[in-house]
């Protein structure tokens, strides 16, 4: 009885440490890339192209190919026919991400549903399901998340100059294009990597929450970056321990977390023992 | 007149289009425009809003291509680019020194000589969302001049900038030009203070309206025609007086107005 106690007791741990890995894995590289997501106000544009992740679930099911590179390839596309579009200025860039976003998630239900034969867990993937990080994921969180830091530290000069004016930049000779390329790209890897963690309707949360609560910490934009992978860590580990405790999904409680944290960033400092 | 028969580099020419033309799918944004700016020289691009001007310094920039025309740009040119304002985010911390050195990696010195020349060194570590319109005007010239240019290009640099300070901003850029012989390409919307320093307007709706001498072009009809002859009144700032000054017709204005205008000759003449 005591052996199989203590072996279940092991198997528990084992899960939940994997799945704290998966998650300080994925926050770690969130932060800093969210960043650039609160810094050029792209929210709603994160927002829009993780909803089209779960089409890239599809495809990849349909495919019968890996789902990281199905949602990768998607999600990729639809960044690049946003930027398209958003050139033409015909319809207002709100409302272009509004019927995106939700165009998008829709084909992607649609899909999967008409693929019914398949035991399939939505919730999982529209709310992310840490129990089911096999170490095969860590394996792709990891290497996909050095990956997309390297590739962040090798634009980070032309992306910052982008992000402080586009006009400027490219006046100054900063490859502007390859820049904006190279920042869907990194958003996309990112997308697919989080999709597991919290689920593609709350992954832009873990972008820019421990972004936003990483603002009044920093004074330089690097600072901000490290901050920020601190912040949505220290949100991952809070959130899927609570989520162990109470039974909580994981998805939801890692953003409770990290939203707790933003709050906490926000409260007026004390000064000269003053309110 | 500059003699027609010398060649661009004669002159120190530093930028030059000829029939330069412009188009967003089946509209001329501009056309036939023929302009160059020299070493040492302030042309002034004014004109209506959606006129072109912009269009007009993005194509000499290299930034639009030419439908039509031609843009040569002298061999080694640098340019300083002053964009109008900066959109830059509240949550981005960025400090002026890091502003500074975003595209051009320099030393401290460099850069602190750069800010007291436009006279901002005490804004260095200044946050760049706590400047105001006029300091950050300076830091941003400051910051074209860390590329040591030959040509400044000055999209409405006293935008957002209160009246005193305009002035004075346009007397430092008439010394940054005389002190380090540049060539300054300016666009403005509005002339009157801009004539105080300029060499040449280039008055531009869609294509050259009229281009002269400051004083010639604000009696020219078509200029007349273009913002009408009372157009400077509504915004009833005490700036137009300097406009007005430069003429020498004498319109009726409010007498405050001209009492400002004789403040504000003086410190253009003191330069």
């Amino acid at each position: 009885m005591n052996t199989i106690m203590s072996m279940g007791r092991m198997m528990l741990d084992d899960f939940f440490i994997r799945a704290l890995l998966a998650g300080v894995g994925v926050a770690a590289v969130a932060g800093p890339l969210g960043c650039f997501i609160v810094w050029r106000r792209m929210a709603y544009f994160g927002d829009t192209i993780s909803h089209s992740a779960l089409l890239g679930v599809a495809c990849g099911l349909v495919l019968g190919v890996d789902l990281g590179w199905g949602v990768v390839a998607v999600t990729l596309a639809v960044a690049l026919l946003l930027l398209g579009l958003q050139r033409s200025q015909r319809i207002a860039t709100d409302t272009l991400l509004g019927i995106l976003s939700h165009a998008a998630l829709s084909l992607g239900l649609v899909v999967i549903s008409l693929l019914a034969g398949l035991r399939f867990d939505l919730m999982g993937y529209l709310f992310g399901d840490v129990l089911a990080v096999t170490a095969g994921d860590l394996g792709w969180i990891y290497g996909g998340g050095v990956l997309v830091l390297a590739l962040l530290a090798w634009i980070w000069r032309d992306l910052l100059a982008l992000t402080i004016d586009e006009e400027l930049a490219e006046a100054e000779g900063v490859p502007v294009m390859r820049a904006r390329l190279a920042f869907m790209l990194l958003i996309a890897m990112v997308i697919a990597l989080a999709m597991k963690i919290v689920g593609i309707l709350l992954i832009t949360s873990l972008l820019i929450i421990p972004a936003a609560a990483a603002r009044r910490l920093a004074h330089t934009p690097e600072q901000m970056a490290l901050a920020a992978a601190g912040a949505g860590i220290l949100a991952a580990v809070l959130g899927l321990m609570g989520s162990l405790q109470f039974d909580t999904p994981s998805g939801p409680s890692v953003v409770i977390a990290a939203a707790g944290l933003f709050a906490l960033s926000m409260l007026p400092r004390p000064r000269y023992g003053g309110n | 007149m500059p003699d027609q028969s010398q060649t661009l580099a004669e002159r120190e020419c530093l930028v030059e289009a000829k029939g330069l033309g412009v188009r967003d799918g089946g509209r001329w944004l501009i056309h036939h425009i023929d302009l160059n700016v020299c070493r040492g020289e302030i042309v002034t691009v004014i004109g209506p809003n959606g006129g072109g001007k912009t269009t007009l310094v993005r194509a000499l920039l290299g930034l639009l291509p030419a439908e039509t025309g031609t843009v040569s740009r002298a061999d080694g040119l640098r340019i300083g680019y002053v964009p109008q304002r900066l959109h830059i985010d509240r949550t981005l911390p960025l400090s002026v020194a890091r502003l500074m050195t975003a595209t051009q990696p320099s030393g401290r010195n460099e850069v602190d000589a750069a800010l007291a020349e436009t006279g901002v060194e005490a804004l260095r570590d200044r946050p760049v969302q706590a400047l105001s319109g006029g300091e950050l005007q300076r830091v941003l010239l400051a910051r074209a001049l860390l590329r040591k240019p030959d040509l400044l290009v000055l999209d409405e640099p006293v935008q957002g900038v209160d009246f005193g300070g305009e002035a004075v901003l346009y007397q430092l850029i008439a010394d940054l030009r005389d002190r380090r012989h540049l060539g300054i390409l300016m666009v403005s919307h509005d002339l009157h203070v801009v004539m105080a320093a300029t060499d040449r307007v280039i008055c531009l709706n869609a294509h050259v309206c009229c281009t002269g001498a400051p004083h010639t072009v604000t009696q020219d009809p078509e200029y007349l025609k273009l913002f009408g002859p009372h157009s400077h009144e509504p915004a009833g700032t005490p700036a137009y007086a300097i406009y007005e000054h430069h003429h020498d017709h004498s319109h009726d204005v409010a007498g405050n107005v001209v009492h400002e205008h004789d403040h504000e000759h003086g410190s253009h003449d003191a330069g």
